[in-house]
């Protein structure tokens, strides 16, 4: 009974277990696409987000809303980096026709 | 009862649509999941009592981001990819980073315990929910008066990365015509007509 009741009390850890199932998806998509540029991207907006949802979390349960000013500089950078990121993607698809990450070693030594 | 359900129904979704996105074969199908997860996020933060988060997730989320993200994947035209050859190679050490992670990250969180002393470190008190101030209100109050700089910092981000996916985005093509009005504008009789005498016999030289 005392689990049940646990279950139906959401709290802090509950929020924090899905942010790091959310991060460690992530970083296991950077891992698995070698096909494709473009899933790491996004791999890295849902490691982004899940460093939001964080954020969130304490700024709620610690009643404190500087987190949540933090999370919206999170989300600045986040949108900076997608708009960079998909710009270099591009101008890697004009140069050499493909985005596989395989393909990307101009710099291997 | 209720928040428990919404809580568990948007941390389900947002979990398996990340899961799709990281192994959808088509990456257009990646990036509908991944507006899927950011909406289900957004509904956490509703839950979490951060409306202005959860809107600004949707409007600039969902609104740009996944919609430049669904722009470059139709304008590259990639086909299937085939995730099975990565699977394979990398699962055993993919899988023992992750799992590892996962693992370190869930015993931290689950004994966190938030120190007493931390309530008198706040900067900027939750008010009561009572209150007539919205939580966009307070949010504005503190992020032009205390974050100001920051503010302005990331402004300044915002619009170094917009100059800078425009110059590498920007390419001159050879072969195109275009008019260039001030060429136009200030040509001169002299540069475009020449008087040339035709001597008997000899033609144009």
């Amino acid at each position: 009974m005392a689990e049940y009741e646990q279950l139906l009390n959401i709290g802090m850890a509950h929020y924090l277990t899905v942010s790091a199932i959310l991060f460690v998806l992530g970083v296991f998509g950077i891992f698995l696409n070698k096909r494709n540029m473009i899933v790491i991207l996004m791999s890295i907006e849902l490691i982004l987000l899940s460093v939001v949802i964080n954020m969130v979390t304490f700024s709620s349960y610690l009643q404190d809303l500087t987190g949540q000013v933090f999370a919206m500089f999170i989300l600045t950078v986040a949108a900076a980096e997608a708009a960079i990121g998909l710009a270099i993607l591009i101008t890697f698809f004009r140069n050499k026709g493909s985005i596989a990450v395989e393909d990307i070693r101009a710099m291997k030594g | 009862m209720i928040e428990a359900l919404a809580f568990y129904m948007f941390a389900t979704i947002l979990i398996m649509s990340a899961l799709m996105v990281i192994t959808a074969r088509n990456p257009v199908y990646a990036v509908l999941f991944l507006i899927l997860a950011f909406f289900n996020a957004a509904g956490l933060f509703i839950l979490l009592g951060a409306e202005f988060i959860a809107m600004i997730l949707v409007i600039v989320y969902v609104g740009a981001v996944a919609v430049l993200f669904l722009f470059v994947v139709m304008m590259l035209n990639i086909g299937q990819s085939n995730v099975k050859t990565g699977l394979v190679k990398y699962m055993p050490v993919g899988a023992l980073v992750g799992f590892t992670l996962l693992g370190e990250l869930i015993w931290l969180y689950t004994s966190w315990d938030i120190s007493k002393y931390a309530v008198h470190q706040r900067l900027a008190p939750i008010l009561a929910e009572d209150s007539e101030i919205s939580n966009t209100h307070a949010l504005g109050e503190i992020l032009y008066t205390n974050n100001v700089y920051l503010f302005q910092l990331s402004g300044l981000i915002l619009l170094v990365a917009m100059i800078g996916a425009i110059v590498l985005t920007l390419r001159s093509r050879k072969g195109v015509r275009k008019q260039t009005i001030s060429e136009q504008v200030s040509r001169e009789r002299s540069d475009v007509i020449e008087v040339k005498h035709v001597g008997f016999g000899k033609g144009v030289q």
